[in-house]
């Protein structure tokens, strides 16, 4: 029993910067696409968008997302921390045509 | 962009009539559109009442491959606007005069073009409404009397210009929009008008459906235009595409402007809009303004579409 705690301990501490911390998320934007377009991560995921065209974009939550980067100009990065569990829409306001998902489980 | 597809671009555009290796007069006459080189005895036909031009997407900070320094090509198109004999009355600026908002891009734009000497008349493009809304740019650019979402109309020799916006709190998925509010403006504004008047629409994003694929249209744009339907003539400039397009429908003749900063790709030829890279010595074919003419009685406008690098 004593052992089995002491594991338990080693794990939970093994375990804790992965659950205060998951991964970061990479979400590119090549030809006017975000890419990957539907993204599922962890709750608490870093997502980090990365504008790769030679044209400004943004990402703008719909809704219940409630983000808003600054124009991101070629190169620029906007990162959202996801802490919530859900289905986060976004697109960019200047081609509104462009829109991507994030589900945070 | 392989060079198969590039000579596809080129020879699609070629068919459509729409390539401007030279100077080329547009003149539209009963929903027939034709076209003329610079230079020969049609073009210089143009005895004209009224003589404007349409410059657009100036994109001012633009820096890329596709054109390292499109503050210098604006300012050789806006050199010869100015040289042009006889002067022309005003200009149009059909939006995206920034790249990114910035109050430098909007102040260099701002100095070549006053350089000049000619009254400017500006929408903007929605590059120009990546701040608050695009407030900065209507305090800067959009004229006394406009409406608080920055859409106006004047009038110049008999011709009635329409301003409008339609790059306004653009819509997820959507494209271009008016908005109940400016499509109320319009029908108030054209009420009590004679339908023999001239209308001159000047709009960034296609009012038509260009390709919807790539958002190039505006949502409710069928709504404004069932509001010009019984005006005799109507010429829509807008910008945006950074090609040469045409299109009549009845009595409206919708005509796109060249860019002054960069070209894109022909809808469906490459995986998506944006800059289009060509050999630097194709660049100045591929920029350019159009010029506008007017005369009284007549029911057409011309339209000359010239290239920098004619």
């Amino acid at each position: 029993m004593r052992r089995l705690k002491f594991l338990l301990l080693v794990a939970a501490m093994l375990l804790t910067p992965l659950i205060a911390r998951a991964a970061d998320q990479t979400v590119t934007i090549d030809n006017f696409v975000f890419t990957p377009n539907r993204v599922t991560v962890a709750a608490g995921t870093r997502v980090i968008f990365i504008n790769r065209d030679d044209i400004p974009h943004t990402v703008v939550g719909i809704g219940a997302g409630n983000f808003k980067s600054p124009p991101l100009d070629t190169d620029d990065k906007f990162s959202v921390t996801f802490d919530r569990t859900g289905t986060y829409k976004y697109f960019c306001s200047l081609h509104p045509m462009m829109t991507g998902t994030i589900v945070v489980r | 962009m392989s060079d198969e597809t590039k000579g596809l671009t080129r020879r699609r555009a070629l068919e459509c009539g729409l390539w401007a290796g030279a100077g080329v007069l547009w003149t539209v006459s009963g929903g027939v559109p034709r076209s003329a080189l610079l230079g020969t005895a049609e073009a210089a036909e143009m005895g004209a009442d009224l003589t404007f031009v349409q410059i657009s997407d100036s994109h001012i900070g633009f820096n890329k491959p596709a054109n390292p320094d499109a503050t210098a090509t604006f300012k050789s198109l806006l050199d010869r606007i100015a040289a042009m004999n006889p002067r022309p009355a005003f200009m149009l600026h059909t939006g995206d005069v920034s790249h990114l908002s910035r109050a430098s891009e909007w102040d260099t734009a701002r100095s070549l073009i006053e350089a000049t000497g000619i009254e400017t008349h500006f929408i903007p493009g929605e590059h120009d409404m990546l701040v608050d809304n695009g407030e900065p740019f209507f305090a800067s650019f959009a004229p006394q009397g406009a409406k608080p979402g920055g859409w106006y109309s004047f009038d110049q020799k008999g011709v009635h210009f329409v301003a409008l916006v339609n790059v306004a709190q653009l819509k997820p998925g959507g494209e271009g929009s008016l908005g109940a509010a400016q499509l109320a403006w319009i029908e108030n504004d054209l009420k009590g008008r004679s339908a023999s008047q001239p209308i001159v629409v000047t709009i960034h994003m296609p009012l038509w459906q260009v390709y919807p694929q790539w958002g190039w249209g505006t949502e409710d744009g069928a709504q404004a235009l069932t509001l010009l339907k019984r005006f005799g003539s109507v010429t829509v400039l807008n910008g945006h595409i950074h090609q040469l397009l045409q299109k009549v429908e009845g009595n409206v003749a919708f005509h796109t402007g060249m860019s002054t900063a960069f070209p894109q790709p022909t809808p469906g030829t490459a995986p998506s809009p944006g800059p289009m890279k060509v050999e630097p010595g194709r660049l100045r074919e591929l920029l350019g303004v159009s010029t506008v003419s007017h005369v009284a009685g007549k029911k057409r406008l011309a339209i000359i579409d010239r290239p920098l690098g004619a």
